[in-house]
């Protein structure tokens, strides 16, 4: 029998940063007392590069699967490439990233594998001889314990809720696993990937700055990509204004959207009701802006002004340039 | 086309924060006396049956799981916004069951109901958020699958979906029969039924099957149960700090206070 396997993805080239974070929880998952061995799944040259990033973060064993439909988004080509590598890895334990794919295996792997099942987790550790998995629920009000004692267990993990692990460089050594997989013959099948135009970074960013419904009209963003700019950071949103078309979805930030943790959030004309706290509850520094004292966006808030956006931006946009001398 | 939307209630997520409490007994939120919605992305999922309907013809059924006495309102409104029929599993345990266990009931549901094109469901209930009922129910159903699904973007010939993705969107192409897991968009905000819509939705049938007859018919299938051990409120340490004064003076306070804190 296995021990812990991370399901590690290249599907866009080059080795997810969300696998690296799925190490981590590997590691907290030691006290099990089992070997971590990753599934790497992926198509091209960067497959090599990938696995030994794998290795300088302390796995050891990497079963490596490359094949030309094991790109961005192709679910269904990823469970077929995992059949035959887990059925050479054997594990206990399978930890997936809950991103674009990974929310899609996660659960029909658990059903196939007769596992038991934690689907976005923020925390993963073990205790004893069980699993213990934190998730956000109730729109991220509140934080369910879940205990998994049945094996095999696979975990989703929430990309981004978990720092990437330092490395602990170990002498690995990579399996390659032959799949054939008939891409005629996957219900399921990406015909084309069409990236929008985010502002740079959002998940990266140090700094950044959320418009919600108040702002009232897409308009509104102007301003805040002024400052954003000024500050040198990102602009994103709340669901209302991608749900309304002002701004593209690929700025949305909270549960369905990105899961951000900048050292600055700024939350313009964001009401803060659920959904959205979970997605910036991990930033250092919030600074809530709107009309409403009320508005539950104060209650996870550092910093408060209730104002009207529409004078306080601007005024901030003064601020910030007088102090920069432009 | 035949299309099953399922449908959940859940309390408000919107409900105030002095609102919002957990039942230690059965380590859920407390229901009681609290205003009861349907699931956000469920009523996505239904506008996007209903458009599809709209545009290609076809049948549109609601499916849900849960107390039969609270379900009226949710069923009412779904046929009153144009679904054609109804079906509850009367289950007062749901609010209690996890993900995993709602979809073996759910697809025992489906089996019974017969043949069907396409299972749209909300892309994760805006209480628990497992996102697991979509692709459980396609594993349990031996139908393919597509996650946050924003629109179906052509149905003639091949079945085309937009699905969001973390850097933009794909463009799937799905062979029916599917489930998809439906998340909110611009083309998708739940129609409002009109007045006369709402007075015929009365005649259309709803059918209640008891939990325990559709249990029988479930399968073993899927993942295994779980156990909840608590659900706790997290410390809310940060007190927010409000600015005061007109616009420029909150703007220099901030500016102020970020340059302490470094971030300026």
């Amino acid at each position: 029998m296995g021990g812990v396997c991370v399901i590690a993805t290249a599907l866009e080239g080059t080795l997810s940063r969300s696998s690296l974070e799925l190490v981590g929880s590997a590691r907290a998952l030691q006290p099990l007392g089992l070997e971590t061995a990753a599934a790497l799944l992926g198509h091209g040259p960067g497959l090599a590069g990938a696995a030994a990033e794998l290795h300088r973060h302390g796995v050891g064993v990497v079963y490596r699967c490359d094949h030309p439909l094991l790109t961005a988004g192709q679910s269904d080509a990823v469970l077929a490439a995992l059949q035959p590598v887990l059925a050479r890895a054997q594990p206990q334990v399978l930890l997936v990233a809950a991103d674009t794919v990974g929310r899609e295996v996660a659960p029909r792997l658990a059903a196939r594998l007769r596992a038991s099942l934690a689907t976005e987790c923020v925390q993963v550790e073990a205790a004893q001889d069980a699993i213990v998995a934190r998730r956000q629920v109730y729109g991220g009000r509140a934080l369910a314990t879940l205990v998994l004692r049945a094996r095999p267990a696979v975990l989703s993990v929430k990309p981004r809720a978990l720092d990437v692990p330092d490395p602990a460089p170990v002498d690995g050594r990579v399996e390659d696993v032959e799949v054939s997989i008939d891409s005629e013959a996957l219900p399921a099948r990406v015909r084309q990937v069409l990236r929008e135009q985010a502002e740079f970074g959002l998940e990266e960013a140090q700094v950044v700055i959320g418009g919600g419904r108040g702002l009232g009209g897409p308009e509104g963003f102007a301003l805040l990509r002024e400052l954003a700019h000024l500050m040198g950071g990102a602009v994103g949103a709340s669901r209302p204004p991608t749900d309304a078309g002002w701004v593209p979805v690929s700025w949305q930030i909270g549960q369905t959207g990105k899961t951000i943790r900048p050292a600055l959030y700024i939350a313009v004309g964001i009401s803060g009701a659920t959904q959205h706290i979970a997605g910036v509850s991990g930033s250092r520094t919030i600074v809530a802006i709107n009309r409403d004292p009320e508005a539950p966006i104060f209650s996870v808030a550092h910093l408060g002004i209730v104002g009207d956006y529409r004078e306080v931006v601007p005024a901030l946009i003064a601020r910030v340039k007088e102090l920069r001398g432009t | 086309m035949d299309i099953v939307v399922c449908l959940k209630q859940v309390v408000d997520p919107e409900l105030p924060a002095r609102d919002f409490a957990i039942d230690p007994a059965t380590q859920r939120q407390v229901r009681e006396g609290r205003p009861l919605v349907i699931s956000t992305y469920d009523e996505n999922a239904l506008e996007v049956a209903l458009q599809l309907k709209d545009r290609i013809g076809g049948k549109v059924t609601v499916l849900t799981l849960g107390p039969a006495a609270a379900s009226g309102d949710a069923i009412r409104l779904a046929l009153a916004m144009g679904a054609d029929e109804a079906v509850v599993v009367d289950d007062s345990e749901a609010p209690q069951r996890l993900g995993a266990a709602k979809a073996r009931l759910l697809a025992a549901a489906l089996r019974r109901l017969g043949r069907f094109d396409l299972v749209l469901c909300g892309c994760e209930s805006a209480d628990w958020v497992e996102r697991v009922v979509g692709p459980l129910l396609a594993e349990a159903l031996q139908a393919a699958c597509v996650t946050f699904v924003s629109r179906i973007e052509q149905v003639d010939g091949t079945l085309l979906v937009r699905r969001l993705a973390d850097e933009g969107f794909h463009l799937v192409e799905v062979r029916p029969p599917a489930v998809l897991a439906v998340t909110s968009d611009e083309s998708n905000r739940p129609r409002l039924p009109k007045v006369k819509d709402i007075m015929t939705a009365r005649r259309k049938p709803v059918h209640t099957w008891p939990v325990a007859e559709v249990a029988g018919q479930a399968g073993e299938e899927g993942p295994l149960e779980v156990e909840v051990r608590q659900v706790t409120l997290p410390e809310r340490t940060a007190r927010c700090e409000f600015l005061s004064g007109d616009p420029g003076e909150q703007a220099a306070a901030l500016v102020q206070r970020l340059r302490e804190l470094k971030l300026l």
